[in-house]
């Protein structure tokens, strides 16, 4: 296994209290695979990556407990000149804003070849050729010249592809992309992923995505993990999870995304909306908003179930759930 | 519709809703976006506002405590000076020049045989009085011409940018010595006025760039898409929203008019005698500072605590009213 | 096609570029909307999509007013509204409201929210007694799904989806007969959008009110429309009943822009025949001569670069009718079926 995210817990100390970010997560990725994330704005998504980045801001964040195995080794364990060694290396991040992760005040083929002279050891002239290469790569026109320009001359998608070139620049074996695509249109969405696809075939990476987005995730992903509430509440294949969901939350997402391909006359709308990470309700922590919800619902939290055809739901009532 | 038996603390829940409830009214107020990263919400849901919260911030700031006190007591000194020194600043007893502490003159006396207690105590008022009149003076003119420019940009935008640069190239100590030494009141109006003059630019670029930084908010073109004047839009939607870094500048601001006011009567253009002053206390006693340092120390002193208080203060609004900025 | 409630003919907004401060000379002009014209019947959604930079917000601001067009007029139940001002704009402004995208600043932080949703009656005294205000602020509040017990808080103490239905009932004071909502979910979580678009759909069902519906995510747009402009650089390039849009695309931009979105079935991966447009959107401040779009479209040929296509149904279509004969500004127009595979024109553009 590449990376084994084994009861990841991140807490974050707020002004009103402490809030459990990622309360017990744990995922999986092989060589070659890409797993996608998913979940909405607070569900831990992003902190979980972060952490196993080792990225997290510290503080507010504190990681306080679980591993990070990454080819064997538990990254929570190891120094911080040792993990910077592997940052960069052999695991690399892809940011939703691009305009933001570059530095401005560099050139692009600056800040390309600067991975190849801190990581490689090479001269400034063979970084530089190694960067146009890279730019080549992504196909961005004219990338002889470009390599001279400064990150806001760019367009969106060609910045993000110029961060793809940064995270792919030494080959990593994991990549992690945070809603790679999600400020971009959807023309230059298609192009950006279809990059991202043939690379990560290409290098036979890990890919991690990271997004909100259902249809994204149906078109890239091989496997999913949803998260809800700082917990993952279903993991599977993801040709299974679309076709038949073991998670109620599951299920009323794919149920609530309006569709280009069908109309309706109302779409379903999971009732109110996630909890505050400091006051999670007892229980399931979905429970408030699960029109399956039953008394056990309120009272136990339920482990994460194995379910058939190497599926997980942390719902007591998968069975029900997968029969629809 | 299944009944909701939990209900977290401190929730905007939907009770009593009635049919409006599978819309989701019964939504709960979480964590936005990242953890640690959203605004605070209260623990019970009662409305807080960003007063409130700077409130509450600088209650526990031991930095604000320690400024507040300090300006407290100048403030109180200023208004009833007799308090703690019974005596006149200007009774002078010639006999008793450059003598050390004795039974109530504790700091000893200056070249003039004045009680340099009194005189201290007294040259409160002077400094409080310049701080506030001309803060609240610069404050005032120059928000409403750089929100003014702001809001409505053009060719009055351009022009006061213009103007500010003229005034910004104007040297704050050669004006005053220039422009003041033509006046001959010992009143502390003069220094007020002058300083308003040359301070308002500061302030109103401030104000311009709060204002269009405001005014791209969707709430004044909500404002505007329901027909609201520019009247309304001003003190109803901008200004509550632009005048924060306002006040983190006049604050910070005010400590230095104190300084610069010592300064000017230091130089003979400020304040003038009889007037009390700490500049001018300063300047008469800086040719006898190897027999009397005394008569230097005392208001150099009481000078730099008060200027350090309000700089202090003005810091600890600012990381108050924007935690960003820290 | 419903009585016609609101029409936009030749609407152009162009931003001058100018160099120098107070001697201003014009270098140029950012042409955000070049020439739209569309119709909206009463009751009924109209859909404008598009990707960032097409100019369809810039639509919805000139729609309320928000901007001066610098061309062109908007029709309010067959009165010119265009160049109106003082009282008269007043009273339009009561029939137009606006939606906005982001719920976080368009909602001012220092009022509370049953202030925010009152102004609408402080603007327009003549709109509500002045006794009744409360009770009806607290019924709009009521309406969108909030507890009108909460009118006391303030905006910050509120979820994105809960701020968004105070904004709502902000738009919906004043009685308007047309809500310009610009990208009014696409700020919120998958599982609050579909609340916001219901209550959308319910709100117009209940007050009879008339829809433009702005919005780059073209499943929502699909969704809730039941008619659809399809805007690139400025212009509508296609435009029709959302079905004949959306299943008989005849323009290779809406071919592009359907084909790109990822639909949430894996099943459909291999089975989707995927147009991947190269390059990005020109900047509107230098629009390609003749069709906007022949810069990134594989049919582009000589005459796309000399004539400006109409907004016009094809002529290949015009007789035949049918879902297909819809307007479509393109010289090469034809239908392209978007889900089933058929031929593989799977091109790129001459770059």
């Amino acid at each position: 296994m590449l990376l084994e995210v084994r009861d990841l817990r991140v807490e974050f100390r707020t002004r009103d209290g402490i809030a459990r970010a990622v309360d017990g997560v744990g995922y999986a990725v092989d060589a070659g695979e890409t797993l996608a994330v998913l979940g909405e704005s607070g569900s831990g998504k992003s902190v979980t990556a972060q952490a196993v980045m080792g990225i997290l801001d510290t503080p507010p964040g504190r990681i306080t407990g679980g591993r990070v195995l990454f080819q064997g080794r538990d990254l929570l364990t190891l120094k911080e000149r040792e993990r910077r060694r592997i940052r960069g290396a052999q695991m690399a991040m892809i940011f939703q804003d691009a305009l933001s992760a570059l530095n401005p005040v560099l050139t692009v083929g600056d800040q390309l070849g600067e991975m190849f002279v801190v990581h490689r050891g090479m001269s400034r002239k063979d970084a530089r050729a190694r960067a146009v290469e890279l730019m080549e790569r992504v196909r961005i026109p004219a990338a002889a010249q470009r390599v001279r320009d400064h990150p806001h001359q760019f367009s969106g998608g060609m910045r993000q592809r110029i961060m793809i070139a940064m995270a792919l620049a030494l080959r990593p074996a994991l990549v992690i992309a945070d809603e790679p695509t999600t400020a971009l249109d959807v023309t230059v969405q298609a192009q950006v992923m279809d990059l991202l696809a043939e690379l990560r075939r290409e290098y036979r990476m890990g890919l991690i995505l990271i997004t909100h987005d259902l249809g994204v995730v149906a078109d890239v992903a091989d496997r999913i993990a949803v998260m809800y509430a700082g917990r993952i509440v279903e993991s599977a294949p993801v040709r299974d999870l679309y076709r038949a969901p073991a998670h109620p939350y599951t299920r009323g997402l794919l149920d609530s995304v309006p569709r280009l391909d069908r109309k309706g006359r109302e779409l379903y709308a999971i009732k109110g909306m996630p909890p505050n990470l400091m006051r999670v309700p007892p229980g399931c922590s979905f429970h408030p908003r699960c029109p399956m919800a039953q008394d056990v619902c309120r009272t136990d939290e339920p482990p994460l179930y194995e379910v058939p055809g190497g599926r997980a739901s942390a719902c007591h009532f998968w069975r029900e759930c997968l029969r629809g | 519709m299944p009944e909701q038996p939990y209900e977290p603390e401190g929730a905007i829940a939907g009770t009593g809703m009635g049919g409006a409830m599978d819309l989701g009214a019964s939504e709960a107020v979480t964590l936005e976006g990242t953890p640690g990263g959203g605004p605070g919400q209260g623990p019970a849901g009662r409305p807080r506002s960003l007063w409130s919260d700077a409130w509450r911030d600088l209650r526990r700031n031991p930095v604000f405590l320690l400024s507040a006190l300090v300006i407290c007591f100048l403030v109180l000194i200023s208004l009833w000076p007799s308090l703690i020194a019974p005596g006149s600043p200007l009774s002078c007893d010639l006999a008793r020049s450059q003598d050390g502490p004795a039974p109530g003159a504790p700091f000893g006396y200056d070249g003039q045989g004045c009680n340099v207690y009194t005189r201290t105590v007294h040259g409160a008022r002077t400094s409080v009085t310049v701080g506030l009149c001309a803060t609240l003076g610069v404050a005032l003119l120059g928000s409403v011409l750089g929100g003014l420019a702001g809001y409505f940009g053009g060719v009055w935008d351009a022009l006061l940018s213009r103007l500010t640069d003229i005034f910004f190239a104007i040297p704050v100590v050669l004006g005053g010595l220039v422009l003041l030494s033509m006046v001959t009141s010992t009143t502390v109006w003069p220094v007020v006025g002058f300083m308003v003059l040359l301070g308002w630019p500061q302030i109103s670029r401030i104000a311009r760039g709060s204002v269009i930084t405001v005014k791209q908010n969707d709430y004044v073109q909500a404002a505007r898409a329901l027909g609201a004047s520019d009247t309304r839009i001003l003190l109803r939607h901008i200004a509550p929203n632009a005048v924060a870094p306002v006040i983190v500048v006049a604050t910070i601001a005010l400590g230095t008019y104190i300084a610069l006011e010592a300064t000017l009567s230091y130089l003979g253009v400020g304040l003038r005698p009889p007037s009390v002053s700490w500049g001018i206390d300063i300047s008469a006693a800086s040719p006898f500072i190897r027999n009397a340092p005394h008569a230097l120390l005392w208001p150099s002193g009481a000078l730099a605590v008060t200027v350090l208080a309000f700089i202090m203060l003005g810091d600890a609004v600012r990381d108050a009213l924007d935690p960003k900025l820290r | 096609m419903a009585e016609p409630i609101l029409e936009v003919t030749g609407l152009v907004k162009h931003y001058p570029l100018t160099r120098g401060v107070l001697l201003r000379g014009q270098t140029g002009a950012v042409k955000a909307v070049d020439g739209v014209d569309f119709t909206l019947g009463r009751g009924e959604t109209l859909g404008l999509v598009g990707e960032s930079g097409c100019g369809k917000s810039t639509v919805a601001r000139l729609l309320c007013h928000l901007e001066r067009p610098t061309a062109g007029t908007i029709r309010f139940k067959g009165e010119d509204i265009t160049a109106l001002s003082g009282r008269a704009l007043k009273a339009v402004r009561r029939a137009v409201q606006m939606v906005f995208q982001d719920p976080y600043t368009s909602l001012n932080p220092r009022m509370t929210v049953g202030d925010i949703v009152g102004e609408p009656y402080e603007i327009h005294p003549e709109a509500a007694p002045k006794g009744d205000r409360r009770r009806r602020v607290r019924e709009l509040l009521d309406v969108v799904g909030l507890d009108p017990e909460y009118a006391g808080r303030y905006p910050h103490q509120f979820s994105g989806g809960q701020r968004q239905r105070v904004g709502i009932a902000r738009a919906l004071a004043l009685r308007p007969e047309i809500v310009v909502a610009d990208e009014p979910v696409s700020a919120l979580d998958v599982s609050v959008q579909a609340q916001v678009v219901n209550l959308l759909a319910r709100l117009q069902a209940e007050f009879g009110l008339s829809y433009v519906f702005i919005a780059h995510d073209l499943s929502v747009v699909r969704h809730i429309s039941d008619r659809v402009g399809v805007m690139y650089l400025g212009r509508i390039v296609e435009s029709g009943p959302a079905d004949a849009i959306y299943d008989h695309p005849t323009h290779p931009y809406t071919q592009a822009l359907l084909s790109a979105v990822p639909v949430p079935d894996p099943g459909a991966r291999d089975r989707r025949e995927r147009i991947i447009l190269s390059g990005d959107v020109p900047s509107p401040a230098a629009v390609p001569s003749g069709c906007r779009f022949r810069t990134r479209c594989w049919k582009a040929r000589e005459r796309c670069a000399r004539e400006v296509p109409e907004l016009a149904v094809p002529a290949v279509f015009r007789d035949a009718g049918g879902p297909a004969a819809h307007p479509s500004a393109c010289h090469f127009a034809e239908e392209r079926p978007a889900l089933p595979s058929g031929e593989p024109g799977n091109g790129n553009g001459p770059g």
